[in-house]
């Protein structure tokens, strides 16, 4: 039992050693411009364009369940406006970024760990280096970059297409206008809410994109060793989505 | 010229080059030879800086690999083409692509002087044509040929080839082995040639070295390496199952292997 204890020790501070190489081999990229330049676009459109269609369509199922939820909490003592109120702050404060991010950390941080692992297990990361390419520059950085930026954007549509659907259920579903629905929207609305939403989701796009790459970057074996780094990567991203949303909300909502 | 100095490297607890030595002289193809999981790729890694040794040191030019900056690895690096064992060709980039790669990297070629580099690298290997071509559509020999074409389109000073034959048929094999010596002939390029196919390293070899426990066990000319009696050697240039343990043992420092006119 002590040896294994040690072993995983060991295995521990190796990979915080690997994590360490890792950020320093991405800020000596930083300078290659003209190698990750030309990749950032074909990355934006590939980590943010392409996953515009699941975000929305995990959107618009939140966006008429919240009124319907809303509509049900809401007992007779409170106005039925208040749902469109309790869709917009539940969509823009948590739920928009922490599902888009959910989904995302499936689609986009999974696909670039089995990406990067198979060119690693195939030697073509090594092919790479040996043309006299920095992988971190022509890999790491554009996926990174591509991440920060693309999740608020998508974030954002999927925020806007909750909403659209929240407000479609309830002047659907329920006897709520569209005029009471957007006073509810309006009734509690700071500009915040979106900022908020959308830093959260610029977190979340950084840190799924940089656990994607280096546990693609550092897979081992073959076929088995990316299907683990892909694993790995989902449940890392998972857990560090549910963390980065607490610790926004412990620095940016905690009252004064 | 390329020399390995004493390189010792380990993966874990496993010690795979125990005190390396070898030395490449300009203009020749040196074979190494050795089983399979021996050490021969990782001895060859480390010419290009894609595994730094854990002792000793291997010399590029004059230059010690591990001892250089980023700039300067990469420098040597363009001097270098690499032939990997599956081809490690970019799967998501056409033939063109992969073989402009490299070329692209520089950034001192326009586009019509790659495309006139790349068709001729092409050419070299018998492959003109297939520029608009996926590599998932090509054979594997035609793949290593490709991988070929990519590391002789930078027109390197030296050229390394991991297991190019492995898992070719005969004929493809010879195809291969014919492309080297051509590539060696039209490039003047220096070469290692890790294998361990015996037909292929007759072929194309001047010198042959037999990696075995982490270091070598003998080095010679062709026409050497035929004539060992070096049980080691002569079981595994025979392809036969076994070899006595007392013979395996590791020869001693000025120890005489039974070849005319050549010691250790």
């Amino acid at each position: 039992m002590l040896a294994a204890v040690g072993r995983r020790s060991v295995g521990f501070v190796g990979t915080f050693g690997l994590l360490g190489h890792f950020l320093a081999d991405l800020l000596r990229a930083v300078p290659d411009t003209r190698t990750w330049g030309r990749q950032v676009f074909p990355m934006m459109r590939r980590i943010g364009v392409d996953s515009l269609p699941i975000a929305l369509f995990i959107a618009a199922f939140t966006g008429i369940v919240l009124a319907l939820l809303a509509s049900y909490t809401v007992t007779s003592a409170v106005p039925l406006y208040f749902v469109g109120a309790l869709v917009g702050k539940t969509t823009m404060l948590e739920l928009g970024p922490v599902l888009t991010g959910l989904a995302l950390a499936g689609r986009v941080g999974a696909n670039i760990a089995a990406e990067l692992g198979t060119m690693r297990v195939t030697e073509q990361v090594d092919a790479l280096e040996t043309l006299a390419y920095d992988p971190h520059a022509y890999l790491v950085l554009p996926r990174v970059i591509a991440g920060t930026v693309m999740f608020p954007i998508v974030v954002a549509f999927a925020m806007a297409t909750a909403i659209s659907m929240g407000w479609l259920a309830a002047t659907t579903l329920l006897p709520v206008t569209s005029a009471e629905f957007l006073r509810g929207l309006r009734l509690f609305y700071v500009p915040f809410d979106v900022s908020f939403g959308l830093i959260k989701a610029s977190s979340f796009g950084f840190v799924i994109t940089m656990i994607g790459c280096f546990l693609g970057l550092n897979t081992r074996g073959g076929a088995e060793g990316v299907g683990d780094a892909t694993t790995r990567t989902v449940v890392y991203s998972a857990e560090m989505i549910l963390v980065l949303d607490a610790f926004w909300a412990l620095t940016l909502l905690r009252p004064s | 010229m390329i020399q390995f100095r004493e390189v010792h490297k380990a993966f874990g607890p496993k010690q795979v080059l125990k005190g390396f030595s070898l030395t490449v002289r300009e203009g020749e193809t040196m074979v190494v030879i050795g089983g399979s999981g021996t050490g021969k790729s990782v001895a060859i890694k480390h010419v290009v800086g894609l595994l730094d040794p854990d002792a000793g040191e291997v010399e590029v030019d004059g230059r010690v690999v591990s001892h250089l900056a980023r700039k300067e690895l990469t420098a040597l690096r363009a001097t270098v083409g690499y032939v990997f064992q599956f081809s490690a060709l970019f799967d998501s980039l056409t033939i063109y692509e992969n073989v402009a790669f490299g070329l692209r990297r520089s950034g001192d070629m326009g586009e019509p002087a790659i495309r006139e580099r790349v068709a001729e690298s092409l050419g070299l290997v018998d492959l003109s044509g297939t520029e608009d071509r996926m590599p998932a559509e090509l054979s594997g020999g035609m793949r290593k040929r490709v991988g070929l074409a990519r590391a002789i389109a930078l027109r390197p000073k030296y050229l390394l080839y991991d297991e190019p034959t492995t898992g070719l048929d005969p004929v493809t094999s010879a195809v291969i082995d014919e492309l080297m010596v051509r590539t060696r002939e039209a490039l003047g390029v220096t070469s290692i040639v890790i294998t361990h196919d015996m037909r292929s390293a007759y072929r194309v070899g001047d010198h042959i070295a037999m990696l075995y426990d982490g270091r070598i066990r003998q080095e010679g000319t062709v026409a050497e390496i035929q004539q060992t009696r070096d049980p080691v050697v002569r079981q595994f240039i025979e392809g036969r199952p076994n070899v006595r343990e007392a013979d395996a043992a590791p020869l001693s420092a000025g120890e005489e292997v039974a070849v005319e006119g050549m010691q250790r």
